[in-house]
């Protein structure tokens, strides 16, 4: 009784969490704010409703640990993807202008577009033959 | 009462798909294209997982866990893309 009482709340607590986490897309101004909605809410939506799936397999006799593992995946992957949408959205939309120095003769990796060598360079390679 | 709670999370990612779905339509920049895109991967894996607990089957998790894996690649390839101009320098 107590178990499903648990698995209820998690389901009821993760389908809310998803469904913010979904209209924080079409709320939210900008999209450097609406990042924020999927990449935290919805992660938590599915966080809750995988550990009652878990909590499901348990009551049912057996002990599964793929939901588990596909939580660890979304926690390890959304900050990634939210980082890389970022990045695409500055490189469109923001201008060297706009964004505070970088303090070097390089401009943001985002924005900078030259085919010029990082600096410092690379170390050069060693002479062939047997290291002494 | 599993099963009302697991109706009302069915009705929630449902309508969660289907917000991020307009979006995906009728976005105002295109990285909210991706955004949406990897929100509405997001909400089938909980939809595939929903459905297993349903069907009380353990086949689903695999399914759920290859989304994951390619909704993520896509994801980040088509944000390297917009970018970069391409996927793989």
């Amino acid at each position: 009784m107590i178990a499903d009482i648990l698995i209820s709340v998690l389901l009821v607590i993760g389908g809310v969490f998803g469904l913010v986490g979904s209209y924080g897309l079409v709320k939210l101004p900008d999209l450097m704010t609406r990042l924020h909605a999927p990449t935290k809410a919805s992660t938590l939506g599915v966080g809750g409703v995988l550990l009652a799936s878990m909590g499901y397999a348990l009551v049912n006799g057996g002990v599964s640990w793929h939901e588990l593992l596909i939580t660890l995946f979304l926690f390890l992957t959304a900050p990634i993807t939210a980082n890389f949408i970022a990045k695409a959205w500055m490189a469109r939309h923001v201008t060297a202008a706009d964004l505070p120095p970088t303090g070097g003769e390089r401009t943001w990796a985002t924005l900078d577009l030259s085919d010029l060598p990082m600096q410092p360079e690379l170390t050069p390679p060693p002479p062939p033959g047997r290291p002494t | 009462m599993i099963e009302m709670a697991m109706t009302f999370a069915f009705a929630c990612f449902g309508l969660g798909l289907l917000i991020c779905l307009w979006r995906v339509m009728f976005a105002p920049t295109i990285p909210d294209r991706i955004l949406a895109l990897d929100t509405m991967v997001v909400n089938m894996i909980a939809l595939i997982v929903l459905y297993g607990m349903h069907h009380k089957s353990g086949l689903y998790f695999e399914a759920s866990m290859l989304f994951a894996m390619t909704g993520f690649v896509s994801s980040v390839a088509y944000a390297k893309f917009i970018l970069r101009g391409d996927i793989i320098e």
